[in-house]
């Protein structure tokens, strides 16, 4: 690797497999020797390479994929638009508790990731990047290593690896922008939202690590080759955390439109052992296991079986495990991650929370139920982030989904399925909150 | 709906600020017609344009919160049938439920 490979000169990866070419099978990093001999360099020394990728990205029909699904293309142009030079901000906090995707990427693949934040900041002719990730998760030294590999390639883009001590609504755009700015790791009440002011007041590009992986690839091999599979409206290829009754647990990367059987197959779940599958992770939807099995990966296809794709998560039942027990956890955990700042977020979120855990112990008072239905209707939509609408959604799927359980529970009292260990996992008590006043720590460049 | 016209330009909404609020709940008594206070005394306020008549009850309850949380602003206009240039779209890049 002396000699300057020619640009986009490597084939393009074929198959379902493109973000996960970049990992390894024996768990090591891939090294940015073997990730050049692999994708070969950015086409980054194109004249006008800004308009060019940003053109190439829409045109690929890219959509975020760190949970609202947004197209891609359409957010950078807004953001190559303004009239100072903007930032890009890439998150790479994962707060989902039951997704491993960005870290798997971070970890094993972090020259794609590190290009795909390089590609992003020259499309919409930024200087400064910062990438985002946990406090605790060691990603930062390991991403920093990274970076000092890559000295000699000569990029144009000074990139700030940071490591955030939010917690789960910490990891929210506005909350992000705030921190880097010096703040508190609190969402921000909107407008102007991050891609009108953010860092330092500029327009910013919040993007995913999963979305910039992407981006690193359709800028070498183009938006034809990006939308060659998958389906028509969002094609490509999306990474999907799979957990809970597993044989093998972890990412999968699946072309948009795959039946979500397949996924499940493919990480062992046996359907006919399961009661449902959490879609979408802890802002999404419980599904019941039939429709969950036809249900086609996408976002399109998650919301025809009423749920969201959100981050990718995928969590199977146990169809001896209590779907309740779960959710009534879930919502307390969620509950306590709220920001306090809204009144129906700090005040609704526990109120329905304790009544999801009363019903799930089968100690739901005859009013509980209709009180629940009240807040499930009349919190969401009212506070600065979306934290208590994907919170209330992820409710209400369980009171659906579960619905023969919430019955049974009410006149029998809580199932065994209480008393088995927990499925899906909550963080820690202590980093579920964000920490005002928090200092900054930045990883050294 | 010919609704073009000075009219149109004088509809507006009221926005509360979730963060600023403090629940104080004295907009509701000011402007009824549009928010009504949640259990926990929270304003829950309706996305029904008003005329110039209510606007006026609206500027009072801006001017009256405690915590200068309420807002006004102009209420999206109403499709034209016959647009006489494409419309600039409105949708902005969100980040929701995940
Ligand atoms: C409470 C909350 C938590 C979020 N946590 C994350 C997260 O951990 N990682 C992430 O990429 N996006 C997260 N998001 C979404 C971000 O606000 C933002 O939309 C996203 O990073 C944009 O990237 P994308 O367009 O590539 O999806 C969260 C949103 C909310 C409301
Ligand atoms: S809605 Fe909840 S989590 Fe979001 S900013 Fe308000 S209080 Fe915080
Ligand atoms: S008066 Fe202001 S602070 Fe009080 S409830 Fe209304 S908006 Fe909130």
């Amino acid at each position: 690797m002396t000699a300057a490979p020619l640009v986009g000169s490597r084939t393009a990866p074929s198959g379902t497999q493109r973000l996960l070419a970049a990992v390894r099978d024996d768990g090591q990093p891939m090294s940015l020797a073997e990730h050049l001999a692999r994708f070969g360099r950015l086409p980054t020394n194109r004249r006008g390479a800004g308009s060019w990728l940003v053109e190439e990205v829409d045109q690929a029909g890219l959509r975020g994929r760190g949970g609202a699904g947004f197209p891609t293309g359409r957010k950078m142009r807004t953001v190559a638009a303004a009239r100072r030079r903007p930032v890009v901000l890439v998150n790479g906090s994962e707060g989902e508790p039951a997704s491993q995707k960005d870290a798997l990427l971070m970890q094993q693949a972090p020259h794609l990731v590190l290009d795909g934040v390089v590609a992003a900041a020259l499309a919409v002719g930024a200087t400064r990047a910062y990438l985002v990730v946990h406090e605790g998760t060691n990603l930062d030294g390991h991403l920093d290593r990274a970076l000092t590999e890559r000295a000699g390639l000569d990029e144009r883009v000074e990139i700030v690896v940071a490591a955030s001590a939010g917690g789960y609504v910490g990891s929210e755009e506005s909350a992000l922008v705030s921190w880097v700015n010096g703040a508190a790791a609190l969402p921000a009440a909107t407008p102007p939202r991050p891609f009108e002011r953010g860092v330092d007041g500029r327009a910013t590009l919040v993007v995913n690590v999963e979305t910039v992986a992407h981006i690193a690839l359709i800028a070498r091999y183009g938006a034809a080759w990006f939308a060659e599979i998958g389906e028509e409206q969002e094609p490509g290829t999306v990474l999907l955390t799979v957990s809970g009754a597993a044989a093998h647990p972890g990412v999968v990367e699946a072309a948009t439109g795959t039946r979500l059987a397949q996924v499940l197959a493919v990480a062992g779940v046996d359907p006919d052992r399961c009661s449902a599958i959490l879609v979408g992770g802890y802002f999404g939807s419980w599904v019941p296991i039939d429709a969950a099995l036809r249900m086609p990966v996408s976002q399109a296809g998650a919301v025809s079986v009423g749920a969201g794709l959100g981050a990718g998560v995928v969590v199977a039942l146990d169809e001896r495990a209590c779907g309740l027990a779960e959710t009534a956890r879930v919502m307390a955990f969620l509950a306590r991650s709220g920001a306090g700042q809204c009144g129906p977020c700090p005040y609704g979120l526990p109120a329905i929370a304790g009544a999801v855990t009363a019903i799930a112990h089968g100690t739901a008072r005859a009013r509980a139920h209709g009180d629940l239905e009240r807040w499930l209707r009349v919190v969401p939509g009212r506070g600065a982030c979306r934290h208590p609408d994907g919170a209330v959604r992820f409710a209400a799927s369980a009171l659906t989904t579960f619905a023969a359980d919430v019955a049974h529970h009410a006149t029998h009292g809580p199932c065994s399925g209480a008393h088995l260990p927990a499925v899906l996992p909550i963080p820690d008590r202590r980093s579920t909150g964000p920490r005002p006043g928090e200092p900054a720590t930045w990883g050294s460049r | 709906m010919s609704l073009i016209g000075a009219a149109v330009g004088h509809r507006t909404l009221v926005r509360v600020d979730p963060i600023r609020c403090d629940g104080h709940g004295l907009c509701a008594g000011l402007l009824p017609e549009r928010i009504r206070l949640d259990e926990w005394g929270y304003p829950i306020i309706s996305s029904e344009p008003m005329d110039a008549d209510l606007d006026a009850h609206a500027r009072r309850a801006v001017a009256a919160c405690p915590a200068l949380a309420l807002s006004r602003q102009p209420a999206p206009l109403p499709a034209p049938r016959t647009p006489a240039r494409p419309p600039t779209p409105r949708s902005r890049p969100t980040g929701g439920p995940r």
